[in-house]
């Protein structure tokens, strides 16, 4: 059944199973976009007239629920609806690039200065749209109430629209940021549970900020954390975390390095596996934190899992990559 | 008389028994071939719904929504075997639980009027 979606002073029909994502982009209007999957929450639309499917609601925050915000890319109306793009009521807020460094061959850290109150737990994330109106998810590596600023942690990729703008946009350069979303951040409870922190590549940057936060609010039980990496130069932050351990004898710092060699300061060999070794025996009290590609992630999960640790204790963010449109039939 | 989701502990009870119950289907190579590409927290969730359904709770499945929901599995060959192996964990993680031999036998009656649903029967 074709419904009626209206945007604006325009509207079209949409065609059988589609989303309002799809439908959108087949007629030119273009949306920014991520994942596809309902995680990244860059295509968040808001409903002005009709109902708001529940199951694109997923994820979002009550206040945005409340508002009848949907994630387009996984909206699929059996009515007719009025939608509109999100502005200031769906949290967007004005920043400026406020600094670059190079953490090692091909990751950026970017500090954001945001233009107004920006607060989020550390290891949340947000979605960064630039003036192109490309749309992209990063994890928060601080605690941007108490910095005053925003760190993320960015993978320069080949071609990649936003990652290739990053690395050249000028200190100053206007972008736009919404959010926060996500569940993976530290949880105070009685501050004596384990913490195992593993994460791939730019999958640090949440768990440094679990970490630094569990760290500041006092925890006392052991943290753990698992830094994946291919090559030897791939880690990055390794003199900041390693001090971090030899400040907090909690702390332990695990650099795992898949092509590395024997007597490093780091363990050479499959990030999952040296994870599931080192869980700790009282596994049911763990707290798990699991971040970056999404192969790792949702095997570990898994793993972890099957292996006893409580599926309420697990927390992860796979960094999933842009999907493209589907080819039209 | 307490209902039967009084008598288990309600919430707490799925809660406690989700983790045991999803590990064992997980475990168990008569059907796990079902789970192995689905999103383990959406799976969390849905097993929940349907262990509060079996449990006696309130629910809002309907004979619709079980049929649409399991009808990409039958396309995958779900059949009664697999209903029997469910039904089985179910029975074994409840009885890990301490949960009485009756109480076992009313959830597995409560699975059991849903197979014609979920095999789009
Ligand atoms: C919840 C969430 C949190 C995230 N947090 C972070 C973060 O903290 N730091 C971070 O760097 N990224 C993070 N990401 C990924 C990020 O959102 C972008 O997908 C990524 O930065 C690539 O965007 P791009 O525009 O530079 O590349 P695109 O233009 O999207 O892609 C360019 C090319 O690279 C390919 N590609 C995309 N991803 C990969 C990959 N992982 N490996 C190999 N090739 C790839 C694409 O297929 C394409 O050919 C997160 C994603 C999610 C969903
Ligand atoms: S949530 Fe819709 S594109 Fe990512």
């Amino acid at each position: 059944m074709a419904v009626r979606i209206s945007i604006g002073d325009t509207s079209f029909l949409s065609q059988d199973g589609e989303s309002l994502l799809d439908c959108l982009s087949r007629n030119g209007v273009s949306v920014p976009h991520s994942c596809r999957s309902g995680v990244c929450q860059s295509c968040l639309m808001q409903v002005t007239a009709g109902p708001a499917p529940e199951a694109a609601q997923i994820g979002l925050k009550p206040t945005l629920q409340q508002q009848k915000f949907v994630l387009a890319c996984q909206c699929k109306s059996d009515q007719d609806i009025s939608v509109a793009f999100p502005g200031a009521a769906g949290g967007d807020l004005p920043a400026v690039i406020a600094g670059k460094d190079r953490l090692n061959h091909n990751v950026l850290r970017l500090y954001l200065k945001p233009d107004g109150d920006f607060s989020c737990e550390p290891g949340q994330y947000l979605t960064l749209i630039n003036r192109d109106g490309v749309a992209r998810s990063y994890s928060v590596a601080n605690d941007p109430a108490r910095d005053g600023h925003i760190e993320l942690h960015i993978r320069l990729l080949k071609d990649g629209l936003m990652s290739g703008f990053i690395e050249k946009a000028g200190i100053g350069e206007p972008v736009t940021i919404r959010g926060p979303a996500g569940s993976c951040f530290y949880v105070r409870g009685d501050g004596a549970y384990p913490i195992v922190l593993a994460g791939t590549g730019t999958g640090l940057a949440p768990l440094y900020g679990v970490a630094r936060q569990a760290l500041a609010h006092g925890h006392t039980g052991e943290i753990r954390l698992l830094h994946g990496a291919l090559r030897e130069a791939d880690l990055y932050l390794v003199a900041e975390l390693q001090d971090l351990a030899l400040r907090h004898p909690n702390f332990h710092y695990i650099p795992c390095v898949l092509k590395g060699e024997a007597e490093r300061f780091y363990r050479a060999g499959n990030i999952e596996e040296i994870t599931m070794s080192i869980l700790p025996g009282d596994k049911s009290r763990t707290h798990l934190f699991l971040c970056g590609a999404p192969e790792f992630v949702t095997a570990l999960k898994r793993k972890a899992f099957l292996g006893g640790v409580a599926s309420k204790h697990i927390f992860s963010d796979a960094f999933l990559p842009t999907k493209s449109a589907p080819v039209a039939a | 008389m307490a209902s039967l989701y009084e008598r288990l502990g309600g919430a707490n009870a799925v809660n406690a028994a989700v983790d045991i119950f999803y590990r064992k289907v997980l475990a168990d190579d008569r059907v796990n071939g079902f789970f192995d590409d689905v999103d383990m927290d959406r799976q969390i969730a849905k097993q929940k719904g349907f262990l509060t359904m079996a449990f006696g709770g309130p629910n809002s499945y309907t004979g619709k929504s079980m049929r649409d929901g399991h009808k990409h599995l039958v396309a995958r060959g779900l059949n009664d075997a697999h209903v029997d192996a469910i039904i089985e964990i179910l029975g074994s993680t409840l009885s890990e639980l301490g949960v009485a031999a009756a109480d076992i036998a009313e959830v597995a009656a409560i699975a059991e009027s849903v197979r014609k649903d979920v095999l789009n029967r």
